[in-house]
């Protein structure tokens, strides 16, 4: 089967309250932003028959501001548009670093935050980094607007806790308080381009006097079914010195924060391997 | 629905399926055959052009989202009489063999040039990463890109 035009109704709204409105109107209408996701799946014939809201003439929710206290990324803003961005290179570089490594330059061109995380792929590479961020996923439905945390988007694989007629509308991110003293992002694929993770992290990390870790954000994606922030590793790291031994704890009690599988890109023992010395790499300062 | 966009530089309407992919549109409706399906799915770049500017997949691009927007295929870049830069090296250096991944390789490699993308190997290499070909090993592609990217720059037509 292939995708098949005419079985097709397609919305095309010029304003977000008009998107609300058709969304809620037609609740089981797919969300289009960049595409990259959704027309995988049309172009196999597996949507067929479905409306479509195409979100691509909502200018708003294009841009990206940046305020005193974070970056307001518009859910259709591109990968493309996101690494490039001046301001996120210098106070997001874990972000701009992971949208810049999705797909090859075609997908990043198109391929939008919004749809990324509304699309809740374990294997999303942009996740580990707004997890650290601590991101905020606004969105807007005909019943108002919600702002939820990062972490509680997913709810499961390819699952998300967005309702009926509810759309992304932006994904805050706010700014760290203080710069951290090291920080990481890492992807771990098959090529350079055009991979599905087997492993993607992001870390933060700050020290004190004497080496003492005053704070520490670390999440690491493709290791579960969906995002997860290492609970475990950080409660193990905190207020400590990062010593051998501390370390050696911390990559010890990594098993009990992920739970890689088996699957066509990778198996369960690789990931958990390479996750470890990710971490590893991370806290003995040598990523 | 009714699809104002830019073709080659030349208004164009479709009126037809919004949902009408890209690629179809431009080989069935304009007769612009240069452009290639591989996959169907984002991962090969045969079907690259350039969507205001930059190289996009139009496999997965529904018609109605090029509505207002400017497209430029292989077509644009050059005729036998009167080759770009960049095609004439990748004649020359052997860039080209089977040629399904041709057009896709040229408008990425175009839009790079374009965007003072360096001619280094590594920056060639990412620019063209979602571009597979299945002959010539690349090497030869490489090569002439950065043969094109020391050629200097003809004065181009000005577009309507
Ligand atoms: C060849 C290829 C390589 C890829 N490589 C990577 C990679 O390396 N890393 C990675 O993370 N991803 C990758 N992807 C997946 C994809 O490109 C990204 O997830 C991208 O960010 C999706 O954004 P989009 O705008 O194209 O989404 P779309 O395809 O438009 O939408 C994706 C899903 O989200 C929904 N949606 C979109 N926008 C909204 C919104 N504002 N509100 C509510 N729902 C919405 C849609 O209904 C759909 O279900 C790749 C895809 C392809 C085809
Ligand atoms: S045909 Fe579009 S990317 Fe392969
Ligand atoms: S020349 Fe045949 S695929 Fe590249």
């Amino acid at each position: 089967m292939r995708g098949d035009a005419f079985s097709m109704r397609v919305f095309r709204p010029a304003s977000p309250a008009e998107a609300v409105r058709l969304f809620a109107q037609n609740p089981d209408a797919l969300p289009l932003a960049g595409g990259t996701d959704l027309m995988v799946g049309w172009n196999s014939g597996r949507l067929n028959g479905r409306a479509v809201l195409d979100l691509s003439r909502l200018e708003e929710w294009r841009r990206i501001e940046v305020t005193d206290e974070g970056a307001r990324i518009g859910a259709l803003a591109t990968h493309s548009e996101i690494e490039s961005h001046p301001v996120l290179l210098k106070r997001l570089p874990l972000l701009a670093e992971a949208c810049a490594t999705v797909g090859a330059v075609q997908i990043r061109n198109r391929g939008t935050l919004g749809g990324n995380v509304a699309n809740a792929s374990p294997a999303g590479d942009s996740f580990p980094a707004l997890a650290v961020y601590e991101a905020f996923v606004h969105t807007v439905s005909k019943e108002g607007r919600r702002s939820l945390p990062i972490l509680e988007v997913f709810a499961g694989v390819k699952r998300t806790a967005l309702r009926p007629g509810e759309l992304i509308e932006r994904i805050d991110v706010p700014f760290l308080p203080q710069p951290p003293a090291r920080q990481f992002f890492r992807k771990v694929g098959s090529r350079l381009a055009q991979t599905i993770s087997k492993a993607v992290g992001a870390g933060l990390l700050w020290l004190g006097r004497g080496g003492v870790v005053l704070g520490c954000r670390i999440a690491f994606g493709s290791v579960a079914p969906t995002v997860r922030r290492l609970r475990s590793v950080e409660e193990c790291l905190h207020s400590g010195r990062l010593t051998p031994e501390t370390i050696e704890k911390a990559c010890a009690a990594l098993s009990s924060d992920i739970s890689p599988i088996d699957d066509v890109r990778s198996t369960r023992l690789y990931r958990m391997a390479v996750s470890r010395n990710l971490l590893r790499a991370f806290l003995t300062g040598r990523a | 629905m009714t699809i104002n966009f830019e073709v080659n530089g030349a208004r164009r309407i479709f009126e037809g399926d919004p949902f009408k992919r890209l690629i179809d549109v431009l080989r069935e409706d304009f007769a612009l055959t240069g452009t290639k399906e591989g996959c169907g799915e984002g991962e090969c770049g045969a079907c690259t052009v350039l969507l205001d500017g930059r190289p996009v997949n139009s496999c997965l691009i529904p018609i109605c989202q090029a509505d207002g927007h400017r497209i430029e295929t292989v077509e644009n870049l050059g005729i036998p009489e009167r080759l770009s830069a960049l095609q004439k090296a990748f004649l020359e250096e052997g860039g080209a063999q089977c040629g399904i991944c041709t057009p896709g390789m040229l408008l990425a490699a175009a839009a790079h040039l374009k965007a003072g993308g360096k001619a280094d190997d590594l920056s060639i290499r990412r620019a063209l990463g979602g571009n597979l070909c299945r002959c010539t090993g690349y090497q030869h592609i490489v090569k002439a890109v950065q043969k094109a990217a020391k050629a200097p720059r003809k004065p181009r037509r000005k577009k309507a």
